[in-house]
């Protein structure tokens, strides 16, 4: 709009007269001015927050997690999530507890089922020692944040094999969390290093990597992983399988970012302060690197956001159709295997929960990406 | 102020009267001062120029008058319109995009906007730009429109207009454009034209063809002129009155001849220095007006020009000078020239 | 106009030789083939007739040459007589498979992508016309949210509701008993019936992309001089906006046909092993897994080329409702 109708004040200031918030903007670094900006997203923040609590909790879901991973419960198949309660018809009681469970057969639908018993209750202590394990694979210890005494906690019921799915999904969180993490950087390697010489060379290489790009993004990308993912050989080691697929994901996923990086090159390869470093004898690639990187990370870094819930989407549809990460690895796409059925789905509806923490933690990054662009975009309002 | 005590009257002669106009806008940042207490009047059939530097407030004055400023803007004071039947309206009573207020734009007061190459719409021909208004307001159908629209830009002097009218507007020239906008807003046989800065964003050698044709079309169709621009001499022999814009206020306001033969606010005086003379003395330099516009964000105190102001005394910080007659149709609002008498004479000018 | 859309098709044909070249070499990948581990097995059973037959395929379709002979066969048969190869699993012509399912395959996605519009439309203008107010907030977290849930979650939930709540089962495209019928309109229609529900699951993930994009681009023109242009010729609110922003915002949201066709083909292929769906991705998946190279190459190949005319199809689009384009 016409700049006279909106006087805008950063354009009429002038050194001398500034005041002191004034002045504050006209020195303050770029990543200053961002925080600021991004400061005034609340839910961006918000969106931050949940973030960090969940990374929090994957990296210390060994001592969060009642159990094991990997431990099955003998007769607790199928367990709804329990109640934890505070008070019943015995009065209020400032320890949480659960009723401890008994197994019935339904007469009229054969089923099994698990009702609670009121009679007793079973109370939930902090900081009691169960299985042992090593946190970071440094200390070793059995210290669990909470544990039922003298019987069983499933805060979100358990599968199909007797495992504690609240254990599971912290669990599985390190793993899910972590290939979009390690997706998203090879992503950013890739397009950084395509996009990079694509936009500062020009001519026949950027043709040629435009070209790639183009192919590589008129494959639909779940058929293309589905076929990525079964090239990988059947006898991979776990690891090797995460490794893999984390290739796969990020061997598509960089094309956008390549071209946006490929866009901000040309965009900035002809402002003065390059061109400036040119005259003055510093190299091609230093240029690329302390010059034209800087000038559009923050920008990347607000795309790179972005693309994270798209490596965990894929990560877990790949695993939810069985050709993703597969056991004994723990992830929650691995955990979804289970909820395939819609029969098994009606018995144990629970199996979804973690279906529950990839919405969550997508729609976090997305808020969260959502608000590093517009805090990113210089020019916005 | 008597203002209030004046409902709705206006002089005879005068066809549009802005009388203490404030705007102001609601910004997450703040409350911007926009426009603080402006009044000038439109003689029918005349010209006035309103002038100032970027930001004064001259764009949203002219805004104002057709009601076209974001939602974020709060306006006071009264704009009054004569109507063809003699009728005064305010136009402050009037809501924004309502049927009232959309008529005077379609058949009364039109506009000649800033920047020509933005100001069309880039995928709707020329034809179906011009003949919207007509099609609305003057009940003329396609056919008839389209034959206006062709005869229009003949007017406006586009060479094959025939063949241009179907065209779209990225395929003219800034200058083309520029004529377009004028035969837009020509097609609703208007009597207040309203040009804001018509020829800012246009090459030096076009602003003398634009701003000719502006005039000649103020006298073909009888036209009452009001001309937004930063430049004291592009006004010097289009308009018949001045006002001179500082900060949302207007510091001087009179005759063109007087303004500038006499200039008396120091803002004015500064004006007319920061102009270079095709004739000056050899030697002669052109002054510019020191330090540049403060925040609009800040509230005043005293006059709005101390700081830059090189005649500034105590007193100038010390209130807001009142405006003040000097002749018979110039004011100045400046302390150098308030003797104590400054309820004199400050309803109308 | 015509000689753009040459232009447009002659640039395809490069595209095209790439991504057949790509989808062959992505199939040669796994080590090992179909016919390697069928010839095993029956070597350990000692079915000598059906090794014969095995062997005869093995010759017929050069599979012991190497790998850019058997890729010059396979295109050279699609070009001259559209003989997309052998499925050695199914024992049957590729081009018997897959037709049926891309077509089926080709109605979801396409319905998906018009339901998304349908739905994205309105919402994206009011939310643009009434920006920062609680609808636009609410409308923007449920299209966010849309975007966040994998669609086998919304087809499971679905799923779960639907029997939970209503007592019946989703899923699927056919009755059964139309499931082998031949085509029939009585079919279409049992269809048409089932349709709506990968429509829904598959169309609301794109729908929240659609929203945002041409929210942003609505917000983008409202703030342009030719709005208040138009303004001051005294046209009402309601009709300019339709007339210019909203007219000019639909141009970059024509282009986006172009990402979301392979979107919601790919929604699809996840969607349509949860609705057990008889669509191409089932099929695809099976043949990946037993490498069935010829049957899963040729759905690579048909499903990027699907992508690429729904570039060709937005890129004439955008020269029709753009005149900018169109006199370049």
């Amino acid at each position: 709009m016409d700049p006279n109708l909106v006087p805008q004040p950063e354009l009429i200031d002038e050194p001398e007269v500034l005041q002191d918030a004034e002045a504050r903007v006209f020195y303050a670094t770029q990543w200053r001015l961002m925080w600021w900006k991004f400061r005034k997203h609340k839910v961006a923040m918000v969106a931050f927050a949940v973030i960090v609590v969940m990374y929090l909790g994957a990296i210390f879901a060994p001592l969060l997690a009642p159990y094991r991973a990997d431990e099955r419960h003998r007769g607790f198949v199928y367990v709804p999530p329990q109640k934890v309660r505070f008070r019943d018809e015995h009065g209020f009681s400032l320890r949480p507890f659960v009723y401890p469970l008994e197994q019935e057969i339904d007469m009229q639908t054969m089923q099994r089922k698990f009702i609670e018993d009121p009679t007793t209750r079973i109370p939930i202590h902090f900081f009691v020692r169960g299985s042992s394990y090593k946190l970071f694979g440094l200390f070793e210890t059995n210290i669990h944040l909470f544990g039922a005494d003298g019987g069983k906690v499933f805060l979100f019921g358990t599968d199909d094999l007797g495992r504690d799915m609240f254990s599971r999904i912290l669990y599985g969180a390190q793993i899910s969390m972590s290939i979009g993490l390690v997706g998203v950087f090879l992503s950013l390697l890739l397009g950084l290093f395509f996009g990079g010489i694509s936009g500062y060379y020009g001519g026949a290489i950027d043709n040629v990597i435009q070209r790639i790009i183009e192919v590589l993004r008129s494959f639909p990308t779940i058929p293309l992983w589905m076929a990525l993912s079964a090239a990988l050989p059947p006898d991979l080691s776990p690891i090797g399988v995460y490794m893999g697929i984390t290739i796969i994901l990020s061997l598509i996923g960089w094309t956008a970012l390549g071209r946006q990086v490929r866009g901000k090159v040309l965009a900035i390869k002809n402002e003065d302060f390059v061109i400036a470093a040119r005259l003055s004898g510093t190299s091609e690639p230093r240029i690329i690197v302390s010059h034209l990187i800087p000038s559009f990370m923050s920008h990347i870094i607000a795309s790179l956001t972005l693309a994270i819930p798209q490596m965990i989407l894929a990560e877990t549809s790949l695993s939810f159709l069985g050709i993703g990460l597969r056991p004994p690895v723990v992830s929650w796409g691995v955990m979804l295997q289970k909820a395939q059925n819609v029969n098994t789905l009606m018995m144990a509806p629970w199996l979804l929960i973690p279906g529950l923490f990839v919405v969550i933690y997508v729609l976090a990054f997305n808020f969260l990406g959502d608000g590093l662009r517009d805090a990113a975009d210089p020019y916005g309002n | 102020m008597k203002v209030g005590v004046l409902m709705d009257k206006m002089d005879q002669d005068h066809i549009l009267e802005v009388q203490d106009l404030t705007v102001k806008f609601l910004m997450d940042e703040g409350t911007v001062h926009a426009v603080n207490g402006v009044s000038f009047v439109v003689p029918a059939g005349k010209s006035v120029g309103i002038v100032g530097e970027s930001g004064c407030g001259k764009t949203v004055s002219s805004y104002s008058i057709t009601q076209l400023l974001p939602k974020s803007a709060r306006l006071t004071g009264r704009i009054l319109f004569r109507e063809r039947d003699g009728q005064v309206t305010n136009i402050t009573n009037l809501t924004p995009d309502g049927k009232e207020m959309r008529r005077i734009r379609g058949k009364e007061i039109a506009m000649i906007f800033q920047e020509p190459m933005s100001s069309l719409s880039p995928v709707h021909t020329i034809c179906n730009q011009l003949s919207e208004a007509m099609l609305q307001f003057q009940g003329m159908t396609k056919r008839q429109a389209r034959t206006r629209a062709v005869e229009l830009l003949q007017l406006v002097g586009i060479p094959y207009a025939e063949r241009r009218v179907d065209e779209y507007p990225f395929q003219l020239s800034g200058g083309m454009r520029q004529r377009v906008m004028i035969a837009m807003a020509l097609s609703r046989n208007p009597r207040v034209l309203i040009a804001d800065e018509p020829t800012t964003a246009l090459d030096v050698t076009l602003q003398a063809q634009v701003l000719r044709l502006i005039q000649d079309m103020q006298n073909e169709f009888n036209l009452s002129l009001v001309l937004i621009t930063h430049d004291l001499g592009v006004v010097a022999h289009m308009v018949d009155h001045v006002c001179i814009m500082y900060m949302g206020q207007i510091v001087e306001s009179g005759p063109v001849k007087e303004i500038y033969d006499d200039p008396k606010h120091p803002y004015t005086k500064g004006l007319m220095n920061s102009i270079p003379k095709l004739r000056g003395r050899r030697g002669e330099r052109v002054v510019p007006i020191s330090g540049s516009v403060p925040s609009a964000y800040a509230v005043q105190t005293g006059c709005p020009f101390c700081e830059r102001c090189p005649e500034r005394s105590k007193r100038c910080t010390q209130g807001i000078p009142q405006r003040v007659k000097i002749g018979s149709e110039h004011y100045v609002c400046c302390h150098l020239y308030q003797s104590g008498k400054e309820e004199q004479d400050v309803i109308n000018a | 106009m015509l000689r753009y859309i040459a232009k447009r098709l002659l640039h395809m044909i490069p595209m095209l030789i790439l991504i057949s070249i790509v989808s062959f070499a992505i199939i040669q990948l796994p080590p090992g083939s179909y016919l390697h581990t069928k010839m095993a097995e029956l070597r350990a059973s000692g079915d000598q007739i059906s090794m014969d037959q095995i062997e005869a395929l093995r010759i017929h379709y050069s599979l012991d040459q190497p790998a850019h002979i058997q890729y010059i066969n396979w295109i050279k048969g699609i070009i001259t007589e559209g003989n997309f190869g052998f499925s050695f699993e199914w024992n049957r012509p590729v081009k018997h498979l897959i037709w049926e399912r891309l077509a089926l395959s080709l109605v979801v996605s396409v319905s998906s992508l018009l339901l998304s519009w349908v739905v994205a439309f309105p919402i994206a203008i009011y939310s643009a016309l009434k920006k920062h107010t609680f609808a636009d907030y609410f409308l923007t977290f449920v299209g966010f949210l849309g975007l966040s849930t994998p669609n086998f979650m919304l087809a499971l939930i679905l799923m779960y509701v639907s029997s939970v709540y209503f007592g019946f089962s989703v899923g699927g495209l056919f009755s059964p008993a139309y499931l082998m019928a031949p085509w029939s309109l009585a079919k279409v229609i049992d269809l048409l019936k089932h349709l709506w529900v990968p429509m829904v699951v598959i169309g609301t993930s794109g729908t929240a992309g659609l929203i945002r994009v041409l929210r942003n681009n609505l917000l983008d023109e409202l703030g342009k001089p030719y709005v208040v242009a138009a303004r001051s010729k005294g046209i009402g609110i309601a009709r300019l906006t339709f007339k210019y922003p909203v007219r000019i915002a639909l141009i970059p949201f024509i282009s986006t046909v172009g990402w979301q066709l392979p979107q919601m083909i790919s929604g699809e292929a996840v969607t349509a092993t949860v609705l057990s769906l008889p669509t191409a991705a089932p099929l695809l998946l099976g043949a990946l897994r037993s490498q069935d190279m010829y049957l899963a190459g040729s759905f690579l190949l048909l499903l990027s080329s699907l992508t690429m005319i729904g570039t060709l199809i937005s890129d004439i689009l955008l020269v029709l409702v753009d005149p900018r384009i169109r006199y370049e």
